[in-house]
């Protein structure tokens, strides 16, 4: 018996627009769309089984092998640096990691940054590369709270239309890293199942390719 | 007494094959304390895999550290032989390490070989050969990919990449990061050569057949054929003796190209979710410490087979034998003994513990064994 391909999906917005795309490429799974308490949903005949899981717990699936697939943020893989297959770019939920500040912040490069994210090791980066010493601030939520409080001076956050920092008088301040979807696959279980994986990451790249056209 | 394959936890059982196996190809153990002097690490502190290592002072104030790795310890100790002359030597030690998973440190058993001195392509393709073997031992189902860091590092030299620019590549090539390693050739300015070479090499895995004549067509230069010429050597010489179905080419199996120079190669076994065995070609080391030897070994890390038993025990004990005060020891004794002569365990007790599991429940009573439950 062929064993079968485990995918995780992000829940959420993104995650259903990934599933569309893995309906479109031929990798679908009806009992998905019934709406019901289930958690995994298999599709015996292709071989191909998705559950739902939170967006950041995607790559740790993915790394320890309990997902063979799964779709990550590039803010995820950046953050946790996931021992795992970067295979293909999704091209879709674009957005940037940014620094935002107070519309009438001024930096002061002889002061300490006070940086206010949920990103600790990609703010830690980007300054690193800089070589500008800054004080972290670890936060879960809310983040654009900190410099409208005076907690941080900037935040180092997912910026997608700027909306929400318009909203605060905040403003993008430089960005780091543009983000968008990726599909990801745990190191080994890729040796043993790399026919069929390949074959997933196919049929995703077309319609990523239709999408763009 | 015989061993019950049962009894043995994969790890151990491995321990035992692999010792033996490593001894048939005349490689000779090598014991060594488990303090090492701390300065070594610091030395060659890129070399091992992680960061820390438990240090403390001796009592005459030197520093000493409980070994993160044994490669370098073996190192320190062999001598450049001249030509002709390889040390082989093989170990199985606990290292102290910290956990990737808990962030403290953890006890981590590891066997490997290491090949130092005069290094020719049949010494490299013994050791491929007994990676390839090490695995087999463990799971039948396994996967050794090789790759070559002469190759790489020919593509990078030719297209000169700047340092902090050839880690990032590299990196993109162990994800099998197409998309990003266009990305980042585009944002340092490469030549859309490289770019295009180095995505072809990206999607190079697979069969050695079917893989060689694409690193053939790469074109990349003297060095680069060389290289391609010894994985052609060494996945011959493997399919000849049956191990070619299990051979892959994979440049996603990188290291640090700093210690590593030539061939490179990690090992998977179906239903462990990382490499359990990896090794290469670690000439620079050698170089970086004074040496004029090469060297080249892998290690296999055990305790990743932790939760790979395959026929884990259903049941704690065989036979529950239940008695009561009072009964006659001598038989008691005679009994138990008789039953476990085949190997069945037996626990005697007085009581039924709880959430165990047995297949029998015995009783002895009145000078005899009965039987209560068969099966749970």
């Amino acid at each position: 018996m062929k064993s079968v391909i485990n995918i995780a999906l992000p829940k959420g917005r993104l995650g259903e627009k990934v599933y569309d795309m893995f309906e479109k490429a031929g990798f679908d799974c009806p009992s998905i769309r019934e709406n019901n308490r289930k958690l995994t949903f298999e599709n015996e005949e292709k071989g191909i089984r998705f559950f739902w899981v939170k967006p950041s717990d995607v790559a740790i699936y993915v790394e320890r092998g309990a997902a063979d697939v799964g779709i990550a943020g590039k803010d995820i893989l950046l953050e946790y640096r996931p021992d795992v297959y970067e295979l293909l770019d999704l091209g879709i939920g674009k957005c940037r990691m940014a620094v935002a500040a107070k519309r009438n912040f001024r930096d002061n490069p002889a002061r300490t940054l006070r940086v206010a994210t949920k990103f600790t090791n990609i703010a830690r980066e980007y300054y690193a590369g800089q070589c500008r010493d800054i004080d972290i601030i670890h936060l879960n939520g809310s983040i654009e709270l900190a410099p409208i409080l005076g907690l941080s001076d900037v935040i180092v956050d997912i910026v997608e239309t700027g909306k929400t920092l318009l909203e605060n008088d905040l403003v993008p301040y430089e960005t780091i890293v543009p983000i968008s979807a990726r599909v990801i696959a745990n190191k080994a279980n890729f040796k043993f199942k790399s026919e069929r994986i390949e074959a997933i990451v196919e049929g995703l790249a077309s319609v990523c390719a239709e999408n763009k056209a | 007494m015989t061993l019950n394959d049962n009894m043995l936890k994969s790890g151990e059982q491995a321990v035992f094959e692999l010792r033996a196996l490593y001894q048939r190809y005349g490689y000779t153990p090598f014991k060594m304390s488990k303090f090492e002097e701390y300065d070594l690490y610091v030395e060659n502190k890129d070399f091992l895999v992680g960061d820390g290592v438990i240090t403390f002072n001796d009592t005459d104030g030197k520093l000493l550290a409980l070994k993160p790795d044994v490669t370098l310890s073996i190192i320190k100790n062999s001598k450049d032989g001249g030509e002709g002359i390889a040390s082989k030597v093989y170990y199985n030690e606990n290292v102290y390490r910290i956990s990737k998973s808990t962030h403290t440190f953890k006890e981590i058993m590891q066997t490997g070989l290491e090949c130092v001195g005069d290094i020719d392509v049949y010494a490299m393709t013994e050791v491929v050969l007994l990676a390839a073997k090490s695995l087999e031992a463990i799971s039948e189902d396994y996967i050794l990919d090789l790759s070559h860091l002469g190759l790489l590092s020919a593509l990078v030299e030719k297209f000169s990449v700047s340092e902090a620019d050839k880690k990032k590549i590299i990196a993109c090539v162990s994800e099998k990061n197409a998309h990003g390693l266009r990305e980042l050739c585009a944002s340092i300015g490469a030549d859309a050569e490289f770019c295009e070479k180095m995505t072809a090499l990206i999607s190079a895995y697979g069969k050695p057949a079917a893989v060689l004549p694409k690193l053939r067509a790469l074109n990349a230069g003297a060095a680069a054929e060389a290289a391609i010429d010894e994985l052609q050597t060494i996945t011959e010489a493997l399919e000849r003796v049956g191990y070619g179905d299990r051979v892959n080419i994979d440049f996603s199996v990188v290291n640090d190209m700093s210690y590593y120079s030539g061939i490179f190669f990690r090992g998977f076994v179906d239903g462990i979710p990382e490499g359990i065995l990896s090794g290469g070609r670690y000439d620079k080391l050698l170089k970086k410490m004074g040496r004029s030897s090469g060297a080249i070994g892998f290690a296999v890390y055990l305790d990743k087979l932790e939760r790979f038993d395959e026929h884990e025990n259903e049941y704690d004990t065989d036979i529950l034998l239940l008695y009561e005060d009072g009964t006659d020891v001598c038989e008691l004794m005679h009994a138990v003994s008789v039953l476990t002569k085949n190997g069945t365990r037996v626990l005697a007790r007085k009581n039924i513990p709880e959430h165990i599991r047995y297949r029998q429940l015995l009783t002895y009573r009145n000078g005899g064994l009965e039987i209560l439950e068969i099966g749970d």
